[in-house]
């Protein structure tokens, strides 16, 4: 609507097809029009034409075909890069003060002769994974995030929808659900409220259904963790860095093709029906307020970060230490638990731990990676995971390869969304089919990819021995 | 992207539009996309809510308090939209706002670099209520770009108080604060001018606002909503059906439209 003037020709023709609405509508709103032009040519002193050179040729570059997508697989890349480096030794000084006051506490207990119970729900199960949450989701939320934050504050991001539009236009979904794929990485839950920007109900469910494909918040550090323990040989030499970050980009990368893909299915099954168009102002580049968007959103996100540690990470830990050490016969519960897993585990390369942390990490994809350790540990190995070093001999330890590391990471990024992320999807659409179907479709995505990843792993490996 | 505690994680799930009482008054801020909404709502409010430069960042509605000559201000951040004429989820959402969320001022951030689009908003925000007050931001862009504005003269042609900005520097901000609570303690009281349609317009908004005014009891302004039905826009209807209780599309009613239609 905005800035179309109304054509006399349309309206005429409107009149004479006796559609007495419209054209009282089209003549109200040319009035409107017609009044707001009158006072901006009288207020508006001198106007000489718009000196936009700088902009124009930022944008002649960022959104060039040859240019644009170079240059943002070049962004993305540098801002993970910075997130892997610079996260590492946070998360470690971190850890280390983090179990220390882990020590601190058991020596407490033991002093006041609390009942061992006691001391394993509260210090083993809810202070550690709390310790380890922080730790590890930390670090790496409070550097990605303003990063990501001052890209959108240069005005970045709505180039970036408009360099996606054509893919999202071929999928048959709506060029703004690349704004609410950004939103994604920050919280699904947040992306499928975005999704509201989009006026078609047919686009918007497509937008709902595939914000899942963009990792968040929660998965994010579980990412950058496993990348940096078995691809980037723990990040001690510049060459981990980079193979750890072409990992973490090329999951993206997957994300962000699977969403496509899936959007362009829906759209030829489900959700049949032609993408429609639309219009994205291009807000001019200005400069980022930098020290203004470093401390909200670093404040923003670590608030985000404890809240959600302490809501849902630490009793999380309480329940799954129980479910660790409560015995039924010779076997925890978790033991029997993953038992019934350990088929499907296996099939597709993962185990039936792996499967049941993701199970019970339902809540929040924060828990996944401690309730997985504290299983693993629950054998009574106490260690103390407070170095990319320890936690993956710990995973070594339990018959880990970098293909499981890979499919773990893989089914990271494909399964179902969150506890909050499906309530929030039922709330938006109404209807329990379309939560359901959001759960199902990444579930046997990411199911497939581990099974084809083991298949070829194993393929690989008769080749070699051959 | 607006990813604040606000409105990520479990905070999704809550749903905010008519705010309780608060017992201040309560400050509608609407606008364009792009046009520093949400840098004047941060600079108001303290730092609240992350300000993105993407249009349509505002999907719910942020809200936040600030105090000034003793009175409580409850803010209510707006979707930006070009218009309120319902074409679009964040369009409906700012209309039904400033038509049924009772605020006591309406601020509409406009931006000084492109006035004239910016004015399309104001205008129809004029027509729906009187206590409105432009904040007219962006002024260091515009400077840069050597654009200047009659200030004085804009406000005499809208009829409502226009107070330059800078909200990024903070420039205009007390000036800002000290004509909203004017307009919100009645101090100031703006006369917006009617924006005239031609006869046929007039002679049948006339007629049919005569009929709405009894069944609005005062809520809304006649005249607006008799031009909306004129329009035919029937989400309007919804609206009044909802929030006030008033069903415009019965029998008795349907006809006086029709009647002035014909």
């Amino acid at each position: 609507m905005a800035g179309q003037k109304t054509d006399p020709v349309l309206v005429e023709a409107r009149r004479l097809a006796g559609d007495l609405e419209d054209s009282y509508r089209d003549r109200i709103v040319a009035a409107l029009y017609a009044r707001a032009e009158a006072i901006a040519s009288r207020a508006v002193k001198e106007a000489p034409a718009p000196r936009r050179e700088l902009d124009w040729r930022l944008d002649a570059i960022l959104t060039s075909r040859l240019w644009g997508y170079p240059i943002m697989l070049a962004l993305l890349a540098v801002v993970f890069w910075l997130t892997l480096k610079g996260a590492n030794y946070p998360s470690a000084l971190l850890a280390s003060l983090l179990f220390a006051f882990q020590d601190i506490l058991t020596s407490l207990f033991h002093r006041l002769d609390a009942p061992a119970w006691l001391h394993g729900i509260v210090v083993l199960g809810m202070y550690r994974t709390l310790a380890w949450v922080v730790a590890v989701m930390l670090p790496p939320m409070a550097i990605f995030f303003p990063l990501f934050t001052l890209l959108e504050d240069l005005g970045y991001l709505p180039r970036i929808a408009f360099n996606l539009d054509n893919f999202f236009k071929k999928a048959g979904a709506h060029g703004k659900q690349a704004l609410t794929m950004c939103m994604g990485f920050g919280c699904n839950a947040a992306g499928v409220v975005g999704c509201r920007i989009i006026d078609s109900p047919r686009e918007r469910l497509l937008a709902i259904l595939t914000n899942n494909f963009s990792p968040c918040n929660g998965r994010f550090p579980t990412l950058i963790t496993l990348a940096g323990i078995f691809m980037g040989g723990l990040l001690t030499t510049a060459a981990g860095v980079a193979a750890a970050t072409l990992t973490v980009v090329g999951i993206i990368l997957l994300g962000i093709v699977l969403m496509f893909f899936t959007s362009w299915l829906l759209s030829r099954t489900l959700l049949k029906g032609v993408p429609s168009s639309f219009t994205l102002e291009l807000p001019p580049y200005r400069p980022p307020q930098v020290l203004r968007v470093i401390i909200r959103s670093v404040l923003d996100r670590t608030l985000y970060v404890l809240v959600r540690a302490v809501l849902v990470a630490a009793p999380a830990g309480a329940f799954t230490w129980v479910l660790a050490n409560v015995h039924l016969g010779a076997f925890s519960i978790i033991d029997h638990m993953a038992g019934w897993l350990q088929p499907l585990g296996k099939v597709v390369g993962l185990d039936g731990y792996i499967l049941l942390a993701f199970i019970l990490g339902l809540p929040a994809n924060e828990i996944v990676i401690p309730i997985l350790l504290m299983s693993y540990l629950s054998t009574g190995m106490l260690t103390e995971v407070n170095s990319l070093a320890a936690l993956g001999e710990i995973l070594v330890r339990h018959g880990w390869t970098w293909i499981t590391a890979l499919n773990v990471m893989l089914f990271s990024l494909m399964h179902w969304p969150c506890g909050t992320t499906l309530l929030t999807i039922y709330k938006e659409t109404k209807s329990l089919k379309w939560p359901l179907l959001a759960a199902v479709i990444p579930t046997a995505l990411g199911l497939a990819a581990c099974f084809l990843v083991k298949l070829l792993a194993g393929l690989l490996d008769i080749v070699a021995a051959g | 992207m607006g990813l604040t505690n606000q409105a990520t994680g479990f905070r999704t799930l809550r749903e905010n539009f008519l705010p309780a009482s608060t017992g201040g008054y309560l400050v509608a801020l609407a606008g364009n996309p792009n046009a520093g909404k949400s840098t004047v709502f941060n600079a108001l409010t303290g730092l609240k809510q992350h300000t993105g430069n993407w249009p349509g960042k505002t999907v719910l509605q942020a809200r936040g308090k600030f105090t000034h000559q003793g009175h409580t201000f409850t803010l209510v951040d707006l979707p930006g939209t070009y218009s309120l004429l319902a074409n679009s989820v964040e369009e409906q959402v700012a209309r039904d706002f400033i038509c049924f969320g009772r605020p006591d001022v309406t601020v509409v951030v406009v931006d000084a670099t492109c006035l004239e689009r910016n004015l399309n908003l104001v205008l129809q925000v004029t027509e729906t209520t009187n206590a409105v007050v432009v904040c007219l931001n962006l002024m260091d862009e515009a400077r840069r770009k050597r654009i200047a504005i009659d200030v004085p003269l804009l406000a005499r042609e809208l009829g409502v108080p226009v107070v330059p900005t800078a909200a990024r520097r903070g420039e205009g901000l007390a000036h800002l604060k000290d004509t909203i609570a004017a307009v919100a303690t009645g101090a100031l009281c703006p006369g917006p001018a009617p924006i005239i349609y031609d006869a046929d317009i007039e002679a049948a908004a006339g007629r049919l606002a005569k009929q709405l005014q009894p069944l609005l009891r005062g809520r809304l302004n006649a005249r607006w909503v008799a031009l909306r039905l004129l329009e035919g826009d029937a989400t309007l209807l919804q609206g009044i059906q909802q929030f006030l209780g008033v069903d415009l599309s019965e029998p008795g009613i349907k006809l006086q439209v029709k009647e002035v239609l014909v």
